[in-house]
Parts: C-alpha cells; sequence; structure tokens
C-alpha cells in the first residue's frame, strides 16, 4: 500500500508559464492586453479621481479637464431627498432608519419569526413619517425626490412583492380554476407588458378601480405598479422553488398529522424559498433598477434630479458626469445584494444539501 | 455505536415472551382503488391485530405499497373500508384525522425534513399537531432518538448523517407521534448495503417491544425473524397469508412459488 502524500503544488510564476507564456503568440496577447487594460484604468482613474473637480457653484468651476463632480456636490441635497424642504431633512433620516430596520429580518438570521412583520412596518412607518401622517407637518409626495426615492420603492415594492408573489405562486398550482385562471392570467399578462406601459397606464387605468372622488398620489399609484409588477416576477421564481420541493416532503408531513397549512407554512415553503432565493435576489435587483423609470412620470428619483441638473444652464454637458454617477448609485446598491445573495446560498449550502431523490 | 456492527450482522433473536396478539388494530374490508383506468387494489381484505408484525411481500406494481398508502391516509380509495383502531378513515374529515393520527409511517426516501435539524424533525409534529411544549416534546424526541441509537446526531441536519442513521431518525420522527401502528414502506432498499442491518435491528428492537407492524420489505431474515404472518400480493390482490416458516419453505399457490424463486 503506498502512503498518502500531498497534492503537487504549483507556483504562481508556473502557473503564468504555463497559461500566459505558454507560445510566442501567446507571450504577445497577454501583453497587448494587459497594456490596454492599463490604460484603459488609468485613464479611468485619472479622469474620475486625479484630475476631478469636486465643488463649485457652476461648471464654469471646472477647469482642470478631468470629471466635473462639482454638479453632483452642489446638488446633493436633491441628488439624496428631492426637492424635500430642508428644515426636515431629519426626518428622511429617521425614515432611512426606519427602513433599515425593515430589512433587518432579512439580513440578520435566527430572529423569532414575529421579526418578519418588522418588514412592512418599517416600510409604513417610513412613509409616515416622510408624510407626516396628521401629526408632523405635512411634506407632499411631489416633495419627495432623489435616492431616498429609490430605496423607498425598491424596497416596499420588495417587501410587499414577496408574499404577494408567494400566493400568485401557489395559486397558480392550486387546483381550484378561478384561483388558478386568475394567478395565470395575472402572471401572464404583468409580465407581457413593460413596466414603463404599466407605469404610464397606472394614472389612466388605476383610477377607474376607485371610488370616484378619491384621488390616490401619483407616488402611491407608482408604489402599487411597481410593487404588483413585480410580484408576477417573484411568483414565477418561488413557483420554480415550489416545484423542486419532493413531493416525499409533503407526503411525510402529512402523515405526521400536519395539516395543509402547517405543512405548506413549516416544511414547504421553507424549502422552496432557499431554494428559489438567488431568482429572488435577482428579481429584487430588477425592481431596484426599475425604480429609475419612475422619473418618465415626472417622479423625481435620482436620475429624474440629474437629469433636471442636466438641463440646468450652469450645468450644461455634462452628461457623462451625470450617468456615470447614476450607474455607480445602481451598481453599488444591486453589487450589495448580489454578495448577500452569495452570502445566504453559501450559508444555507451547509445544511442544506439535498436528501437524494427517489431514482 | 451501531455503525461499527458488522454489515452482515443478523436481527436479534425473537424472545420468547412476546406479548399476547389483541384485538384488531388495522381492519381493511372490500378495498378497490384505481388510478385513472388502472385498477390498483381489487377487493382486498386484511385485519391486523393490536401487536401483530406482518411483512407484505409481492412484485412492483402488486398494490402492496398503494395499500400502505391508504391505510396512511396518503391516497384515497374508491370502494371498501378501513378503520384505524376502530376509527373509520373514510369517515368525516374528523374522524380520518384522528384515524391518520393513529398511524405512523417510514418511507422507502426517508423524507426527512432537510431544512431541519434531526431534533427539530422529531419535535415539530409534537409541537404542532399535538401542542406540546417544546421542552417535553426534546425531551420525548432525545429519547427516542436513543432509542434508535442516534442520541449523538440530533443537532445535525439530516444531510450530515449517512442513510441508515436518516432512516433511524425518520423512525424516531414517526415514532413522536405515538402511532399505535407502524407502517413501512420499503424502508431498506433505498440504503446501502452495510447499512442495512442497523435499520432492520432497530426495527427488530420495536417489534420485540411490542409495537404492531405493517412492513413491505423483501429482507427474507427480517420478515422470518418477526413476522407473524407473511403476506403475499399480486396484481392488486391477496394471493397468499401464511406464517413466515410455511410461506418460504412450501408455498402454497402458483404465484408465490413463482415470485419466490425468481427473490430467493
Amino acid at each position: 500500500m503506498s502512503a498518502a502524500r500531498p497534492a503537487p503544488t504549483t507556483t504562481a510564476w508556473q502557473w503564468a508559464r504555463l497559461n500566459l507564456f505558454g507560445s510566442i503568440a501567446d507571450s504577445v496577447l497577454t501583453v497587448v492586453a494587459a497594456v490596454l487594460f492599463a490604460w484603459f484604468v488609468w485613464n479611468a482613474f485619472d479622469w474620475a479621481i486625479l484630475r476631478a473637480d469636486w465643488f463649485g457653484e457652476t461648471k464654469e468651476a471646472c477647469k482642470s479637464g478631468g470629471a466635473c463632480w462639482a454638479m453632483i456636490t452642489a446638488r446633493w441635497q436633491q441628488v439624496v431627498a428631492g426637492y424635500y424642504p430642508e428644515a426636515h431633512l431629519w426626518r428622511v433620516a429617521l425614515a432611512m432608519v426606519c427602513l433599515a430596520i425593515a430589512v433587518l429580518p432579512v439580513i440578520k438570521r435566527d430572529m423569532p419569526a414575529w421579526a418578519a412583520l418588522l418588514a412592512p412596518a418599517g416600510v409604513i412607518a417610513s412613509i409616515a413619517v416622510l408624510g407626516g401622517a396628521n401629526i408632523l407637518p405635512s411634506v407632499p409626495t411631489d416633495y419627495w425626490g432623489g435616492i431616498m426615492l429609490n430605496v423607498l420603492v425598491g424596497l416596499t415594492g420588495a417587501i410587499f412583492a414577496l408574499p404577494i408573489g408567494i400566493l400568485l405562486a401557489f395559486g397558480r398550482r392550486s387546483d381550484l380554476p378561478i384561483i388558478k385562471g386568475f394567478s395565470i392570467g395575472f402572471i401572464e399578462i404583468v409580465r407581457g407588458v413593460p413596466l414603463i406601459t404599466l407605469l404610464f397606464m397606472s394614472s389612466v387605468v388605476l383610477p377607474l378601480f376607485l371610488p370616484t372622488g378619491m384621488n390616490l398620489d401619483k407616488l402611491m399609484r407608482a408604489l402599487a405598479v411597481v410593487t404588483l409588477f413585480s410580484s408576477a416576477y417573484m411568483a414565477e421564481a418561488v413557483r420554480g422553488g415550489l416545484a423542486a420541493v419532493p413531493k416525499g416532503q409533503r407526503e411525510a408531513s402529512h402523515s405526521l398529522g400536519l395539516g395543509l397549512l402547517q405543512t405548506t407554512g413549516l416544511v414547504v415553503l421553507p424549502q422552496a424559498i432557499r431554494i428559489s432565493i438567488p431568482a429572488i435576489v435577482n428579481t429584487f435587483i430588477g425592481l431596484f433598477k426599475d425604480t429609475s423609470l419612475l422619473y418618465v412620470i415626472a417622479i423625481l428619483e435620482v436620475t429624474g434630479v440629474i437629469r433636471q441638473a442636466l438641463s440646468d444652464f450652469a450645468w450644461l454637458g455634462l452628461e457623462n458626469e451625470g450617468y456615470v454617477f447614476v450607474a455607480f448609485v445602481f451598481w453599488v446598491a444591486c453589487f450589495s445584494m448580489s454578495r448577500w445573495s452569495a452570502s445566504l446560498e453559501q450559508q444555507s449550502g451547509k445544511t442544506v444539501k439535498r436528501v437524494e431523490e427517489p431514482a | 455505536m451501531s455503525a461499527k456492527q458488522p454489515a452482515a450482522k443478523k436481527a436479534p433473536a425473537k424472545p420468547q415472551a412476546r406479548p399476547e396478539l389483541g384485538p384488531p388494530c388495522v381492519e381493511i374490508e372490500g378495498v378497490h382503488k384505481w388510478y385513472g383506468d388502472t385498477h390498483i387494489l381489487r377487493g382486498v381484505d386484511l385485519s391486523v391485530r393490536d401487536n401483530e408484525k406482518v411483512v407484505i411481500l409481492g412484485p412492483s406494481g402488486s398494490g402492496k405499497s398503494t395499500l400502505v398508502r391508504c391505510v396512511n391516509g396518503l391516497e384515497p380509495y374508491q370502494e371498501g373500508k378501513i378503520k384505524v383502531v376502530g376509527v373509520d378513515l373514510g369517515g368525516g374529515a374528523k374522524e380520518s384525522a384522528v384515524a391518520k393520527r393513529k398511524t405512523g409511517m417510514v418511507f422507502q426516501q426517508f423524507n426527512l425534513f432537510p431544512h431541519l435539524t434531526i431534533l427539530e424533525n422529531c419535535t415539530l409534529a409534537p409541537m404542532w399537531v399535538l401542542k406540546t411544549p417544546r421542552k417535553q416534546a426534546e425531551e420525548e424526541a432525545m429519547a427516542l432518538l436513543d432509542r434508535v441509537h442516534i442520541a449523538e446526531q440530533a443537532r445535525k441536519y439530516p444531510a450530515q448523517l449517512s442513510g441508515g442513521q436518516q432512516q433511524r431518525a425518520a423512525i424516531a420522527r414517526s415514532l413522536a407521534m405515538n402511532p399505535e401502528i407502524m407502517l413501512f414502506d420499503e424502508p431498506t432498499s433505498a440504503l446501502d448495503p452495510e447499512m442495512v442491518g442497523e435499520v432492520l435491528e432497530v426495527m427488530t428492537e420495536m417489534a420485540n417491544a411490542g409495537m404492531t407492524m405493517m412492513v413491505i420489505s423483501h429482507e427474507m431474515s427480517f420478515a422470518r425473524e418477526v413476522a407473524d404472518r407473511v403476506i403475499f400480493m399480486d396484481e392488486g390482490e391477496i394471493v397468499e397469508i401464511a406464517p413466515p416458516s410455511e410461506f418460504f419453505s412450501k408455498p402454497k399457490h402458483a404465484r408465490s412459488k413463482e415470485f419466490l424463486s425468481r427473490i430467493l
């Protein structure tokens, strides 16, 4: 019997010789690619950081030839909160704290079951703080805006779309023809229509379903549309997870005497949600990026604020800076969500390897 | 512990003093079942008495699995009657729920809940169905896990256990609901050969402790040593019922003979 020995190791130099400089052609390609890459990174860094101008009242302040971030810094208040009154900006901060509490049950593990209620409570509290709720001075939603609005709409959509999506996913698998038909109809219609048309329609169609005289706020209408829109996608994400839970799980649960609701809530759904985490987070990311569409119905989220700044004579011609900044804001948010999803998967992968399926 | 048992270990011999057979525990009368157009159960009559152990044999598609699933309430049947401890399974929703609770089921594929620890698997139903307080449920579950020799695995997840350990955990999970009768649907056929022994050993211990059991299994040594009666099914009917010694040495029916010649 031969003794076990450690696997042979490769040094970085050996790896590079093999993979980057294997032949003359490889070496040339490696060098050219490295030079191009370095040139691009250096130019971007030089433009965005080294030669950038950070402060000023108009673009006249930007003389160095690099990026002119002065447009962003001069309007930081609108970028963050739209036209929310300056004296009440603390309410924006408080609303953000409420939203942070709302996402707590998703981010922190081992929370008790009631903590799930923090999510809708936090969202409603943040809207109440921003709007005034008859306690604080009222601030109409026309004044809300900026990154705050993207976060608010994105989180509200996500938090309410998940339960609606779960219901739709069960509806689609239901044996009752009316419920099944309604769920399929809703999902397929919503998935077949672009969000932008739904947003336009929301100002015409939604009021038809409301009692006469009742005037729903434009932002609230948009919130409803965004929520329902992503719930259709959420339903499909969760349906994939439900289908992946083996039939034997339901049978085992029934044979132990657990009823339909208990089986669904304690056995099937926890497994289905874990399986669908990547698809659910994917929907979250899409939803957050879609909040930039709100500007087409004149809601001043961050893209709208930047477009407004760009049409200001003082900042004409700074499209590069404006859109690079918007892209950066969205990228930071979406990349964090993607990392968070990866960590969730890794964590559940440790404990929930699938028990083998019947052959 | 039991993982160290030699692979081919036979179940321990039947002790001399077995409790007497009691009144009927499961009564099956004229049960017919169709899957679509397939007539899968064709008039099955069978009575299993308290503390009796029956082993059901038969080729695949003979309806043995369907019969056991009907007794557990997992499958509906179109004609006939099944009573568990005198309660009609086909009765009203409330009555059938009571009847279903009196049977415990062990599946070929274990069907443990992969998102819960072994202990949580065993406490879920007692806590939610019987409303047992968590502490008491956990104590009882630990005692059961000790009985199936995997108490030290209580905090692990199913995927971290071997197949034999998982099946023993599944047995403990069923026992946690205090069933009157345990049903086994090919409990060892998904296992690697070296793990069959440890599961059969636990089942034999249960049998000796007086549990009523209906077992679908082709483990001949288990049937010989544990079963009071062997039931041979083919094409949706019970073809032959006999004590194991008789059935294996001189089967009466031609179909039983043919089946035995193929598996022995």
